[in-house]
């Protein structure tokens, strides 16, 4: 300024302008500055001027300089208005007042040009200027001409102190300057910022020092994050909230925020994109958050801050539906993730660093998940995801997948949960589960569609059994439930509940016995009246109590899943399965002992059973329902083979241990395959025999009938991940087969 | 790829308008003018369905020209999106077209939602509106 004389004048006239970007231009060639080499270098080269920077750094300019030269003016600086018809090349006493009025005229004006730079990039060009000593100085006359505001900070590579200093000034202004919108003059304060350079216009030494220690001071306010919110601002803006809204939680109506922020005599325009960046979820409502942000990008407005094109991460409201944090990692680099996360409590930045920082718990549990990440497109969401669904005990009922308004999340949360179920059950292949009981579904098998729940609730109780896929008992519960429908009296129909059967058998556990016994021969004859009887045992419920006397509770446990689940509907009958199926899931946890008690047991068991299975028995029942379904889509593929392994697990002596294993039969075709689970059932059915049988005759009819159930369920899961993989595949080609499509069909038009 | 997308309201005045600026806009302007009369011969039309959600309607004016296809889409407000697609490189489909109006749909509930925003005011407030209309404009079908 003194290098130009304007400080002599008064004003930035036009000489002293010109002489001011004479300088300019010195100091971007790298020359230092001194009267002389205004007329020693003629030829410069013309200085360097990005409008938007400059408008930025005119801004900004204007905002210390304004805060140095015109306390007094400062007050006016407030209603932007005012100010707004001014030139911007005015008096420079005006200058401060026109540049933030300028600024907001440039908004209007230049459009373009403004939002281009979002506040933190023009603390940086601001840094270049302020190295510049007199550069510093001549940038306040600058700011009047915003277009021609030079790249000062390109040219000026200089300190880092200096443009530290600032970037701290950055912050200050609006954190200082808050207060302003409620017309506070904040003049007062912002002369204990800017004591110095308030002061010294006259020499550069002055200013220069000032202008160092305030973006010292500047700089460690807030480095990278000029849009964080202070905890003096949150407070104000919730204190503001209160105003309109005394319930911090609830919403602010737009209208009453329209006319709040009216108040604030921005350009109607300006606060259009304010709410437009402010209402995260655009339902004409504003939250806490969404207020506080609004309030913040309207200070920061009205201070001379362009308004960022996207909403700063700082200012993000934090939303339970983490894909926000997905947002915000798109959101300008220049909104530093460095102090955000760690700085300001409130200020909820939803990024991930954040993320991570605040949940570092999460993440540990969120790294189980991480496995099925790959499925998401975003680590990010899935992580979230998890962190969301952490809480939860994984090994209970699936999480319902209800996002909040994150649409695309909601893709990730169907995949979570499904991940999540397969999780549970160490089953990778739970949503091919979930395929197969579409495709069972398309079967024409009802349950499968409880299915499908059901295993995910079953997955919860009985985790790797429901998953059991035997071929042979795929078929078995296939034949079983055709078998079902045919005998009314055991069981109606496999796909629809099977109610009453059920019950009667598994209590007529010898009639049933016997039925079973036959049946398991005739298994995939159909003629299983009997078979069917005890089938529809497993499928209804009934199946519980023999589970528990099967052999091998994971072996029973998807039985009897599978039993229950077919014959949900029929409470009463599910009720005697129900307490088999609960033995079935509580069947690793009582070991041998359950599969002693098969049918003597049974009624003991009922009541022991009944409230545990009745939990389960949704799920095992869904799943049952499921598995049948597949059953009758692997019957058909592997009929033959069924047949064969139907037969084989027909055989426990006891009845209901007979019914049991049928159900799990039923179970185990339906449940996904597993080979591992086949293996967990093939060890558990080994020491199923182990477990002292009550009964003693039974017990080598219940080790016997546990081999065969062991074997059928090796075969069934045999089939199950076979059909599985068919599935597969049929499910690539027509993936393929739509993209040979769609890439046939814009031709079809030439 | 639309070339022109434009927003009427009600009574039928231009709420947006914006083309690609190739060729003479007004040609444009001209012909999402004339494709009024024919998107307001199709809401009488229907009667009893109050307004279908999305009407499309091909090669609305200018058979000649082998592109420029007009598409018309209706609000339960009755306010208009007519969009002039170029069809010259691909054909675009008909879903495509129909996730263009429903994307144009959003975003224009998402101004409205704006409580500074007046219906009836031009949408020139709305950077994301803006932004979603180029989007629009600049895909490549």
């Amino acid at each position: 300024m003194e290098l130009c004389g304007a400080t002599r004048l008064g004003y930035f006239g036009r000489s002293q302008f010109y002489i001011a970007l004479k300088l300019v231009a010195v100091a971007q060639s790298g020359f230092p500055l001194r009267v002389e080499s205004i007329n020693t270098v003629k030829d410069l080269p013309l200085p360097r001027f990005v409008a938007s920077k400059n408008e930025q750094e005119s801004r900004h300019a204007a905002s210390y300089s304004s805060d140095s030269e015109n306390q007094g003016s400062y007050s006016g600086v407030i209603p932007p208005p005012p100010g707004r018809g001014q030139v911007k090349k005015g008096s420079v006493s005006h200058d401060t007042v026109q540049s933030r009025t300028s600024t907001d005229q440039q908004e209007p004006a230049s459009p373009v040009v403004s939002p281009q730079q979002s506040p933190p990039a023009s603390p940086h060009t601001w840094r270049k200027h302020n190295r510049h000593p007199s550069g510093g100085n001549g940038e306040r006359p600058l700011a009047g001409p915003g277009p021609f505001w030079s790249p000062f900070g390109d040219a000026q590579s200089g300190s880092a102190a200096g443009d530290a200093m600032w970037s701290g000034h950055s912050p200050p202004p609006p954190q200082e300057n808050w207060v302003s919108f409620a017309d506070t003059p904040p003049t007062s304060t912002l002369l204990t910022m800017h004591p110095a350079s308030v002061q010294d216009q006259t020499t550069v030494r002055t200013v220069a020092s000032a202008t160092t220690a305030n973006e010292i001071r500047r700089q460690s306010s807030s480095y990278d994050d000029p849009w964080k919110i202070t905890d003096e601002q949150r407070q104000y803006y919730v204190n503001q909230f209160k105003t309109i809204q005394p319930d911090l939680n609830g919403f602010i109506p737009g209208s009453a925020a329209k006319e709040f922020f009216t108040k604030s005599k921005l350009p109607i325009l300006e606060l259009s994109h304010i709410w437009e960046l402010s209402d995260f979820d655009k339902d004409g409502a504003l939250t806490l958050d969404e207020f506080c942000a609004a309030f913040h990008l309207v200070v920061a407005r009205k201070n001379g801050y362009d308004l960022p094109e996207k909403l700063p991460e700082s200012l993000m409201p934090k939303l339970i539906d983490l894909e926000d944090s997905a947002d915000v990692g798109d959101q300008t680099g220049e909104v530093g993730y460095s102090g955000s996360p760690a700085e300001a409590p409130p200020s909820k930045s939803p990024s991930m660093p954040s993320l991570n920082q605040t949940w570092p718990e999460m993440n540990q549990s969120s790294e189980q998940w991480e496995t099925f990440s790959e499925r998401s497109s975003s680590s990010q969401t899935l992580t979230q995801f998890d962190s969301n669904i952490a809480p939860a005990d994984p090994d209970t009922a699936i999480v319902h997948p209800v996002p909040i308004r994150m649409t695309p999340s909601k893709i990730h949360m169907q995949e979570m949960e499904l991940k999540r179920t397969g999780s549970d059950h160490t089953n990778p292949t739970s949503p091919l589960l979930v395929k197969t009981s579409d495709l069972s579904e398309e079967n024409k098998i009802n349950s499968s569609v409880k299915f499908a729940s059901g295993n995910t609730v079953a997955d919860g109780y009985s985790s790797s059994d429901s998953f059991t896929s035997d071929p042979e008992q795929i078929g078995n519960n296939v034949t079983r439930q055709r078998s079902h429908s045919g005998t009314s009296p055991d069981n109606t129909a496999p796909p629809p509940p099977p109610p009453r059967p059920q019950p009667s058998h598994s209590r007529s556990s010898s009639l049933d016995m016997n039925r079973t016994f036959t049946v398991t021969t005739d298994f995939y004859v159909h003629t299983g009246q009997q078979q069917a009887g005890v089938v529809a045992h497993p499928p209804a419920v009934p199946p519980r109590p023999q589970p528990s006397q099967a052999p091998g509770p994971t072996v029973h446990r998807p039985v009897d899943a599978e039993g229950m689940i077919t014959h949900t509907s029929t409470s009463p009958q599910q009720i005697p399965e129900q307490p088999n199926f609960a033995d079935f899931s509580q069947f690793e946890v009582f070991a041998a002992s359950n599969v002693n008690e098969e049918q003597d047991d049974e009624a003991e068991k009922h009541p022991e059973v009944l409230p545990v299975e009745k939990a389960s028995d949704p799920a095992s029942s869904l799943r049952v329902a499921k598995t049948d379904s597949k059953i009758e889509e692997k019957t058909a593929a592997s009929a033959p083979a069924n047949v064969g392994k139907g037969t084989t697990p027909l055989a426990p002596p006891p009845k209901p241990v007979r019914r049991r294993l049928k159900s799990e039969d039923e179970l185990r075709p339906e449940v996904d395959e597993h080979t591992q689970k086949t293996g967990v059932l093939a060890g558990v059915l080994a020491s199923q025999p182990s477990i002292p049988r009550s009964v003693g005759k039974d017990k080598k009819a219940i080790q016997a009938s546990i081999r065969r159930n062991k074997e059928t369920n090796t075969v069934l899961a045999r089939l199950n991940s076979e059909l599985q993989q068919q599935l597969k595949d049929v499910l690539e080609e027509r993936i393929s087969l739509e993209v040979q499509l769609e890439q046939l069909r814009p031709f079809s038009h030439l | 790829m639309a070339v022109c997308v434009a927003v009427i309201a009600k009574e039928n005045y231009p709420l947006y308008i914006r083309s690609v600026p190739t060729e003479n806009e007004l040609k444009f302007h001209y012909m999402v003018h004339t494709s009024l009369d024919v998107v307001d011969e199709k809401i009488s039309a229907m009667g009893k369905a109050l307004v279908d959600q999305r009407e499309l309607y091909l090669g609305l004016l200018y058979p000649t020209e082998d592109y420029k296809k007009r598409y018309g889409y209706v609000t339960n407000s009755k306010v208009k999106f007519v969009m002039v697609v170029d069809s010259s490189n691909t054909a675009l489909r008909d879903n495509e077209i129909r996730s263009m109006f429903r994307k144009l749909h959003n975003s224009y509930t998402d101004v409205m939602c704006n409580p500074f925003y007046n219906p009836g005011d031009r949408i020139q407030s709305s950077r994301a509106f803006d932004s979603m209309v180029t989007s629009m404009m600049i895909q490549v079908c």
